[in-house]
């Protein structure tokens, strides 16, 4: 496995692959609430003014005016906080934009917890979970700049509500060439027999890391990114779980309603149990700190995810061949990663 | 049937007046029989409903999507009796698709839905039509089409403050192809909007916010003609139309009754009701033969 390359920041990729496609959209229109500076689409503006519509800090009327101009036929890019965007507007997105079928590209910045030092009001961990319980809006989110590249050509004809969210922060190209990217289809990065990480989001390129790791221990590891949370890349889970004797879900997002909760109900529908574990932000009044160190707090991170990993396996062997920890290290099986 | 070229004549004003009181009929017997409704809301605003659809907007039930098409879009939702019935009489849909209202697996559910031709954007949840109406409107600049956005928002909708982040953005941009009709007839279903939360001085604070402002008699359908046919108000100005209605307008029982907001008449009520609209259908009946 080759040691992964920083790439930049997703935020920044997102908003050189819209000013591109600005050339060539004559619909393309964004929609920014004192939020440009974010978006890092204050170039944009500069280039388009007339493409760029400013709804000051007003994040419902921002997904409203969306919808207006959606129902006409604009192609538009609505962007806001991700906190702000899915909470303080959410009736907007379920009844204008969802509801309504009006095909609004939602694009949160800054998502998760980005913000990590500005406390719980800038943390969008709930996003995820809310857009889930909400009939006709697709979710993405990018792990690196290839995802999020491919995201954005993909939703520029999309013609349904779809909800984009990505970070701040520069990430990991966590793919190798020649991988081919499809809104609701997973993509394996890494097979592995003994235990496999789903991850979706930032927490992917720690799950690789992790990844090589776990193999260093002489154990068949594996990584699936899960780009798409809706539609849902069912058949890719079921192989994956057929595949494996383990299974970590690993996220920037509440374990409640984002992607561990859906593999963990989809599985059971589908009478597969396998050793499981769920890595995110727990129902706990969070830590803060910047994003590296709360994914740190919380397990996120390459060492945190393997022993995670090897804890599930161990505490597996222990209980069901009643032998001892083979790595000597006791471990408690509720909160390995905290 | 372009308003700016409309001839006002007494006998337009009749057709319209009887075509309020028959609108009236249809709304409470939807109402009656669907045991379910929004009565005194309705009954206020579908003359304003009455005047837009029969002589203001540009739409056309056999191409509702026309692009080039006036956009209406509901905001108080929770009035959809009115709109399903002017929509029915123009028709975007069959008239005895009404006695679905609000039944079992209809289309006609108790507010706006874009499932039924003619309806532009789902509402029922207050304080997001004029956003979306912004939108409209924006596009139609954007674009360089000559459509207009109208809505219609109810008083008690106003102390929502997303109408007015709306508000800030249609005079902002300058969107003098929106027009904003406030149906201002003092009930929401707590009772008198004024004792709820204070709105005046309502016309001051739209003014302050940009709009050109003008009241109108707003079951009165000369006020409402002359009103419209003057829009826009102002170049670069967004319009708005404070239309001073009645709650429960044109039935004697039911008018200035906070009570009557989503109540259901009873037997007795509902022919009660009937009979004082038969009544006026009369009188103009008369008026007209003579």
């Amino acid at each position: 496995m080759n040691k992964l390359e920083l790439g930049k920041p997703n935020q920044d990729v997102v908003a050189e692959t819209i000013l591109k496609l600005a050339h060539l959209e004559a619909d393309l229109i964004v929609v920014t609430g004192d939020s440009r500076g974010s978006a890092k689409m204050t170039e944009f503006g500069k280039v388009f003014p007339e493409k760029l519509i400013e709804v000051g800090i007003a994040e419902q009327n921002l997904v409203g005016v969306a919808a207006g101009l959606a129902s006409a036929g604009k192609k538009v890019f609505a962007f806001s906080p991700a906190c702000f965007l899915t909470a303080r507007a959410l009736e907007q997105i379920k009844n204008d934009v969802a509801y309504s079928d009006q095909p609004v590209r939602l694009i949160g910045i800054s998502a998760g917890v980005s913000y990590g030092a500005l406390g719980s009001t800038h943390h969008s961990i709930h996003d995820l979970a809310v857009l889930q319980a909400i009939h006709n809006i697709d979710i993405v989110v990018p792990a690196d700049n290839f995802e999020t590249e491919q995201a954005i050509l993909s939703i520029v004809e999309y013609n349904r509500p779809i909800y984009l969210r990505f970070g701040k922060r520069p990430v990991y190209h966590v793919h190798q060439s020649n991988v081919s990217f499809n809104i609701g289809k997973a993509i394996p990065i890494y097979e592995g027999s003994d235990i496999t990480f789903l991850a979706i989001g930032e927490a992917v390129a720690p799950a690789v890391f992790a990844c090589n790791l776990i193999r260093e221990q002489g154990l068949s590891c594996g990584v699936v990114s899960y780009h798409t949370l809706r539609p849902f890349d069912v058949q890719t889970l079921l192989d994956t779980a057929t595949a494996s004797k383990a299974l970590i879900t690993v996220e920037e997002h509440s374990i409640f309603g984002g992607l561990g909760s859906t593999v963990a109900s989809i599985l059971l529908e589908a009478g597969i149990a396998r050793l499981f574990k769920r890595v995110g932000i727990p129902d706990e009044y969070m830590i803060t700190g910047s994003q590296a160190e709360i994914f740190s707090h919380y397990g996120i991170t390459p060492q945190g995810l393997a022993q995670t990993a090897l804890s599930l396996l161990e505490n597996h062997l222990h209980s069901f061949m009643s032998i001892s920890p083979p790595l000597g290290k006791k471990v408690e099986p509720d909160s390995p990663s905290h | 049937m372009k308003i700016s070229s409309l001839n006002i004549s007494p006998q337009l004003i009749r057709e319209l007046e009887l075509k309020s009181v028959h609108y009236r009929k249809t709304i409470l017997s939807m109402i009656k029989h669907a045991n379910s409704g929004h009565t005194g809301g309705s009954l206020s605003c579908v003359d304003i409903l009455n005047v837009l659809y029969n002589c203001v907007l540009t739409v056309n039930p056999l191409n509702p999507t026309d692009p080039n098409r006036d956009r209406y879009i509901h905001s108080k939702g929770h009035s959809v009796e009115a709109l399903y019935v002017v929509l029915a009489d123009l028709g975007f849909l069959p008239i005895d698709e009404l006695h679905t209202f609000e039944k079992y697996g209809s289309r006609l559910i108790g507010h706006p839905t874009r499932k039924v031709p003619g309806i532009e954007q789902n509402t029922g949840a207050l304080g997001h039509g004029l956003s979306t109406a912004v939108g409209m409107a924006l596009a139609a600049k954007k674009n360089k089409q000559n459509y207009r956005v109208f809505t219609l928002l109810g008083d008690g909708e106003l102390t929502e403050g997303s109408v007015w982040e709306a508000c800030m953005s249609a005079s902002h941009y300058q969107l003098d192809n929106l027009i904003v009709i406030v149906d201002r007839n003092g009930f929401q279903i707590t009772g008198p909007t004024e004792e709820v939360m204070g709105l005046e001085p309502l016309e001051e604070k739209f003014k302050s916010f940009g709009f050109n402002v003008r009241s109108v008699n707003g079951n009165h359908i000369p006020d409402l003609l002359q009103t419209l046919k003057q829009l826009p108000f102002e170049a670069g100005k967004p319009s708005l139309i404070l239309a001073l209605t009645v709650k429960g307008k044109g039935v004697s029982f039911m008018e200035n009754n906070a009570s009557w907001h989503h109540r259901v008449p009873n037997d007795q009520e509902f022919n009660q009701a009937i009979a004082e609209l038969e009544q006026i259908e009369h009188q103009l009946m008369e008026i007209a033969s003579q």
